[in-house]
């Protein structure tokens, strides 16, 4: 099968009971993207697919044939850091670092989400949501912090869209 | 070596000297970049080519043993290079270096034990091979419910002997006011978000692991142990840890598993648990039935105070919760008993997490101490005031120092606790009931031996050496600020190297002892750096000021780098418990307020605001230390609301074993939350005076939400965590 992974090519023939996920972290060996708990429960795992945040545990690798994926490695580099990795560095959005490029992938995608004017289950008006801290922690709870970062990772997020807002 | 135990106070005087500034600020993580970048490598990451999966295959009874195991159809899967099972050497659990589990048996102690492991060319493979191994028991009755179970008062677990001060049963008859309350605190994962992972490799008669470990140190002779070598052929390597809080102190079972492997097949081997595998094969924190009893005049002056709790733990462990270890300290009172009984139970290890003791001892007494506050008809603060200890109440042990009541004042006047309603149920916005509530926060402060290696080299950088971890609680950044202050560096010019036991020994993670004890070994290595380069310049080291690089003596000044040029020093530190260790009590400590709201319609409680004021000693780091404490504070609110390990008492299964029925707290259970620190440093403690953090933020925590969902609603509850089934009907009408 082919997919783009970070702006490349990539050609690989998985097991077809392998998630992206593994396929990611033992074939590609982008192991920025985590397994925290392999049931979709945990968020650790959160890569954009084709633009959209999802669960690379949760999803066989095979079914992504011709898709665009973009992981923690995609976003930006340590050398050259992605504004939300700078504002997560910032804030101390984080810890033990775990959770982290999760946190990182899923919050960029959900700044799109709401871009886009996506309501989410705490939105009052649901054709025209507001974006304040509510919004951000309800949309950002599919993703664990068990060091608890969650204010570092609120203030993190805030600062991007304050950013964007700007530019 | 500079070598010095703790037998007086000491503080390094280069540390008061500094110029750099560097300890105490907000700096950013030294390794940030590694972790928002996910260049940061876990235990799991990154193994050689030609690395095999380990998939461990669990017990399916919960008590008896072991008959047969018939590996043929596993054998024969694809891709499946071993099937191991019986190996004498394999352990039955964890193991620490103060107690190892059953190896070479094949008794089960518990549902989800593991009893044989599959290595294959995949992950893939491996997992699916090992649902096909077929493995016989001779089951016995098994001991599930916790409420069953025989309770035994003389027994030798614990590092906490009990206590028992004075005349209690008389003292209690006499005081004015009794409260005497029983409190319940459920099972307690501590599941760290990487999962427990080993890549295990052989170079000869050498075993190197790469595993997910707080205490490497430890762990290399508790490996060591469990395969029957020499601690000198262990290397032990852990530069990242995805998290701990207590359940990466020890060797778990898998890391043997993966040694054995690797062993057997002559290649490198790893493996992760998965999710549901942590909640079996990692320990969790006993649930405790904990009997709170407090008697006191009506001025509230304390006479009678007793912590007698009962903890659990399976018969191949020997760890037991320390359930008053907070408790000791926190108020005066003459009559005093302390105990923990012990009821064996055929489960999964309890073992020390976060804030092993503290954690729910200061649940239960905290709500006892709003519920006698409530009796008497005294602010809840003004009661803890009037039993503020001038000396440690149990041991008669000085304080080294201790600014509690700092904390209540300080985070009563920033929490705005003078709004709170002194009426429980009287504060209502539409149908939520609106409540506060406060708690003390109390950790024990420990000195541990520590060692540390510091080289300032050709170039004038510095590298700092040491075996210690960083779990998430900053470890790197703190080592480098303290190395930065005492020689006049910059950030950018030193360099940690942690994570690995050809280091010189240190601490690890574990019991908030980790930053104080390193750091302090870091600072005294330092000091003899200081004295070589004041050689150097012909000056005494008090005389010398240090910055950016550049050393200045009275009219004289060079840069390091010249100084050392061709001859780089290397100097070693080592800091240990002494006499003034023993001599004194020491202790961390805060003040916790919440504001929840209470739905009087469905019982639903949300955490509106969490503040503390806490005394840790030195802050080395504001931003990773409030993140720290933080991240412990929310630790209490889940404990308090919704985090419950549920046993099935008919096989000893977990019901929920994972983050889908286990609810850890997310982002949107959280509010802002705010913390202080009022900073003393305590030069008993360790040579850099910095007193625990990371365990104190859940001291208390869980308290002050269940005591303001009282002055929310009227509802007190004793069996924690507070959900809403337990609020719902004895909410008053809507």
């Amino acid at each position: 099968m082919r997919f783009t992974i970070n702006g490349s090519k990539r050609e690989a023939d998985p097991d077809i009971r392998a998630s992206l996920l593994d396929v990611l972290r033992e074939e590609f060996a982008l192991t920025g993207t985590k397994k925290g708990c392999d049931h979709g429960q945990c968020g650790a795992c959160t890569v954009l697919a084709n633009g959209r945040r999802i669960n690379a545990c949760l999803t066989l690798a095979v079914m992504h044939q011709d898709d665009d994926i973009v992981t923690i490695e995609g976003l930006g580099s340590a050398d050259s850091l992605h504004p939300m990795q700078a504002a997560f560095v910032r804030h101390d959005g984080y810890q033990c670092g775990y959770c982290t490029p999760g946190q990182i992938c899923s919050a960029v995608g959900m700044l799109d989400e709401v871009a886009k004017g996506w309501p989410s289950h705490v939105s009052d008006d649901l054709s025209a949501p507001m974006f304040d801290d509510g919004e951000i922690s309800e949309r950002m709870s599919g993703n664990l912090c068990r060091c608890s970062a969650y204010p570092n990772i609120v203030d993190a997020i805030r600062d991007v869209h304050a950013q964007e807002q700007k530019a | 070596m500079n070598d010095l135990a703790m037998d007086a106070p000491y503080r390094p005087a280069a540390l008061d000297r500094a110029q750099q500034g560097l300890l105490g600020k907000p700096i950013d993580r030294y390794e940030a970049r590694e972790k928002v970048s996910g260049a940061a490598l876990y235990a799991f990451e990154q193994a050689p080519e030609n690395t095999a999966y380990l998939a461990v295959v669990q017990s399916s009874i919960g008590r008896g043993r072991v008959t047969r195991v018939d590996a043929i159809e596993a054998e024969a899967a694809p891709g499946v290079i071993a099937v191991i099972h019986g190996d004498p050497r394999m352990p039955t659990g964890e193991g620490n270096s103060r107690a190892m589990s059953a190896i070479g048996k094949d008794e089960v102690f518990h549902y989800g034990q593991g009893v044989a492991i599959v290595v294959a060319e995949t992950q893939e493979a491996a997992r699916a091979a090992a649902r096909l191994v077929q493995v016989s028991y001779e089951e016995t009755p098994g001991r599930f419910d916790a409420a069953e179970v025989e309770i035994q008062q003389d027994h030798k677990l614990g590092f906490l002997p009990p206590v028992n001060r004075g005349d209690l049963d008389t003292a209690l008859a006499a005081a004015e006011v009794v409260v005497d309350r029983t409190y319940t605190t459920p099972i307690h994962f501590p599941a760290a978000l990487e999962p427990h992972a080993t890549l295990a490799w052989w170079e000869g008669d050498k075993l190197t692991v790469r595993t997910s470990n707080q205490v490497i140190g430890g762990a290399k002779g508790t490996i060591a142990t469990a395969l029957g070598i020499d601690k000198d052929r262990v290397r032990v390597l852990a530069p990242y840890v995805g998290g701990g809080f207590g359940g990466k102190t020890g060797v778990g079972p898998e890391v043997i598993f993966a040694a054995i492997a690797a062993e057997k097949i002559g290649r490198p081997v790893k493996v992760a648990l998965t999710r549901r595998q942590t909640a079996y094969m990692v320990h969790h924190r006993s649930p405790t039935t904990q009997r709170l009893r407090l008697g006191a005049d009506h001025e509230g002056r304390i006479s009678a105070i007793a912590h007698e709790s009962v903890a659990y733990q399976n018969e191949d462990s020997a760890f037991l919760e320390p359930v008053p270890f907070g408790t000791l300290p926190l108020y005066a009172g003459e009559a005093r008993r302390f105990r923990t009984d012990l009821a064996r139970i055929d489960l999964p290890a309890t073992g020390a997490v976060r804030a092993p003791g503290e954690a729910i001892g200061t649940f239960a007494v905290e709500c006892a101490m709003d519920e006698l506050a409530e009796e008497l008809g005294l602010d809840p603060i003004e009661l803890r005031r009037r039993n503020e200890p001038a000396r440690d109440p149990t041991t008669g042990k000085r304080f080294s120092t201790r600014r509690l009541l700092d904390c209540y004042d300080n985070g009563a006047r920033r929490f705005g606790w003078d709004q709170r309603a002194a009426t429980p149920g009287s504060r209502r916005e539409g149908e939520w009931l609106i409540g506060m509530g406060m708690a003390a926060a109390l950790r024990g402060n420990f000195t541990v031996n520590a060692e540390a290696e510091v080289i300032l080299g050709d170039d004038g950088r510095a590298t700092v050496r040491t075996d210690m971890t960083d779990i998430g609680t900053g470890t790197y950044t703190i080592l480098a600020q303290t190395v930065g202050d005492m020689l006049g560096l910059p950030i950018a010019a030193i360099d940690v190297v942690i994570g690995d036991t050809d280091l010189p020994p240190s601490a690890g993670s574990g019991g908030s002892f980790g930053a104080g004890s390193a750091c302090a070994a870091a600072a005294l290595a330092c000091e003899d750096i200081l004295a070589e380069l004041g050689r150097r310049m012909n000056a005494a080291p008090e005389d010398m000021q240090l910055k950016d690089g550049v050393v200045t003596a009275t009219d004289r000044s060079s840069p390091l780098a010249d100084l050392v040029r061709g001859s780089p020093i290397s100097a070693k530190g080592k800091t240990s418990p002494g006499k003034e260790s023993q001599a004194t009590s020491q202790a961390s400590h805060g003040a916790q307020f919440a504001e929840v709201a209470v739905n009087a319609v469905t019982g639903e409680v949300r955490v509106r605001r969490m503040l503390g004021v806490f005394d840790i000693g030195r802050v080395l780091n504001e931003k990773t230390a409030k993140n720290q404490i933080i991240g412990g504070m929310v630790w209490g609110l889940a404990y308090a609301l919704t985090e419950d390990g549920i046993v099935d008492p008919r096989n000893g299964r977990f019901v929920n074993p994972d983050f889908g029925e286990y609810h850890v707290a997310v982002n949107a259970d959280v509010p802002q939350i705010e913390a202080y620190f009022i900073e003393e440093i305590d030069d008993s403690a360790n040579p850099v005076g910095a007193k625990g953090v990371g365990e104190l933020g859940i001291a208390g925590s869980g308290a002050a939400i269940v005591n303001a969902i009282y002055n929310a609603t009227g509802v007190r509850i004793y069996d924690m965590p507070v959900t809403l089934d337990k609020l719902l009907p004895h909410l008053p009408p809507v």
